[in-house]
């Protein structure tokens, strides 16, 4: 009987996970993604369908439903159609791992597995068969390549993620993902050990980037040389599937690196006067926009509401921990802070750097990143064992 | 029931339920979308002209060699997984292992740079 409730719970989270997925990073993820390069580009970004363009995405999505599928005659039928269903599913295996936020005495993940990050590596890698699939079943010259390279790419930073990854475990002395994030209540793992908190953390985010082929290591996917890479044949809901599959993995890697590095769920420790400070500042730019006028411009508007709301969270912070609350806040509120953050992190450097050549990619990973993360984590230890 | 069990129960259902998941959308697409198979629609793409012969042709042996390292490298650390974790248990012993391990694969990188087995020309 234990077998069936734990089957039909862990049926229930699956859906519950996909929905998530679903909506808040594919959709809410692509809607982000859109008015935030609008936004840097000074152009306004979708804005008809639903406040804010909010809906955009969701009237997409049914479109996509009914657009139809085109298989290339010279594919490879069933490996064509199976590549978008694996990067989908291996993009919903990484969020097993990743704990929301902790309620009490309960933990909001779906299973703390006691070897979750080697798990996440493990199941974030996977991605890489269903691109490598999908390009070569295409038999399509652009979406070989795209998938090549994507192979080359992921492979190589494959091994400074890795390493950032052994970093935390060490530092932390633990695989768990729960136990990394409890691991940090003193000190954020990115403060520890200065300055190897902070390289480690520059080490894992940039192979985490090239690990999801973002901008600048969108080769595989380049639009102005492969076309659409290798998903240039997939039409419809197969080419949404595997925009699903990688804003999972993306938001997935922007998640882990909270968890790792950022504290994950935990509140950050900053004193009252420095909320204070952070709100009053808030509040000036935003009376400053409203006066001047320039809240008017729609260009500006998402980025004045971002403010608000940040400006918002500080002023709350500022009356809890002056009120002496220990939480302020419930925990899932700081763990999507902080991966919305590290998502709106990887789409500025997505218009703030140009993309980069495979050489230039493959001597960043084997050359720089390699040697660095090795030497981090020898130096790291070097120092914990002195410190005994 | 041992919770590893538990663990990868969880882990396997949501791969199972998962694949029907995201193959449902491909089911409505079926049942929604239009379909008017036309030789012109189901050729290759290849950026408007007729495709020249196929894809599954050669390629550069470069991948395969990057391919070759990175196993090398992934073994290694695989290794340092269990090493890490254990690390503070252990103390000054387990660290003088870890150097020597890893310079002899430092040694591995130096060697594959000066042959040049990193360099894509």
């Amino acid at each position: 009987m234990a077998w069936l409730t734990e089957i039909l719970k862990a049926v229930l989270l699956t859906l519950v996970l996909f929905t998530y997925l679903a909506v808040v990073t594919a959709m809410f993820g692509v809607y982000l993604e859109r008015k935030i390069s609008g936004w840097i580009q000074a152009r306004l970004g979708p804005k008809h369908v639903g406040p804010q363009g909010l809906l955009q995405t969701i009237a997409d999505t049914v479109k996509l439903l009914q657009k139809e599928h085109i298989t290339p005659r010279q594919a490879d039928v069933l490996i064509f159609n199976a590549a978008p269903i694996m990067v989908a599913v291996a993009g919903l295996l990484d969020w097993v791992v990743i704990p929301f936020g902790r309620l009490g005495d309960r933990v909001l993940v779906v299973r703390d597995i006691n070897i979750g990050v080697l798990y996440f590596s493990a199941m974030a890698s996977l991605t890489v068969i269903g691109i490598l699939a999908g390009g070569w079943a295409s038999n399509n010259k652009y979406a070989l390549l795209g998938g090549l390279r994507a192979a080359s790419q992921m492979v190589s930073y494959e091994i400074p993620l890795a390493l950032g990854i052994l970093w935390v475990a060490m530092v932390a002395g633990t695989l768990s993902t729960v136990g990394i994030v409890e691991a940090q209540r003193g000190l954020w793992f990115i403060f520890s050990v200065p300055p190897f908190g902070v390289l480690a953390a520059v080490t894992f985010l940039t192979a985490a980037t090239a690990e999801v082929n973002r901008v600048p290591f969108d080769l595989p996917e380049a639009e102005s040389e492969l076309v659409a890479g290798y998903f240039a044949e997939y039409t419809g809901m197969r080419f949404a599937l595997f925009q699903l599959g990688e804003y999972a993995e993306a938001f997935a890697m922007a998640a882990l690196a909270a968890i790792m590095f950022l504290g994950g769920w935990l509140e950050p420790n900053l004193p009252a006067w420095l909320w204070l400070t952070l709100g009053i500042a808030g509040v000036f730019v935003v009376v400053l926009l409203v006066v001047s006028g320039a809240a008017r411009e729609l260009i500006l508007q998402p980025i004045l509401i971002l403010l608000a709301l940040s400006t918002a969270l500080c002023v709350i912070m500022f009356f809890g921990v002056q009120a002496g609350r220990s939480p302020v806040l419930p925990s899932p509120v700081w763990f999507f802070t902080k991966m919305f953050a590290l998502v709106f992190f990887l789409i500025w450097m997505r218009w703030t750097y140009p993309r980069l050549r495979l050489d230039q990619l493959l001597n960043l990973s084997w050359k720089v990143l390699l040697p660095a993360g090795l030497l981090n984590l020898l130096i790291t230890g070097f120092l914990i064992t002195v410190a005994r | 029931m041992p919770k590893v069990i538990v663990d990868w129960l969880y882990v396997a259902v949501f791969a199972f339920v998962g694949t029907i998941m995201a193959a449902l959308p491909l089911g409505i697409v079926w049942l929604l979308a239009p379909r008017a198979d036309l030789p012109q629609k189901t050729l290759t793409y290849e950026s408007g002209v007729i495709p020249f012969g196929q894809a599954w042709a050669q390629f550069n042996v470069r991948y395969y060699l990057f391919a070759l390292i990175f196993v090398v490298f992934d073994v290694e650390v695989i290794y340092l997984y269990p090493w890490a974790v254990v690390f503070r248990q252990l103390g000054a012993f387990a660290f003088f292992e870890m150097v020597i391990f890893l310079s002899i694969l430092l040694v591995g990188l130096a060697y594959a740079w000066r042959k040049g087995a990193l360099e894509w020309a």
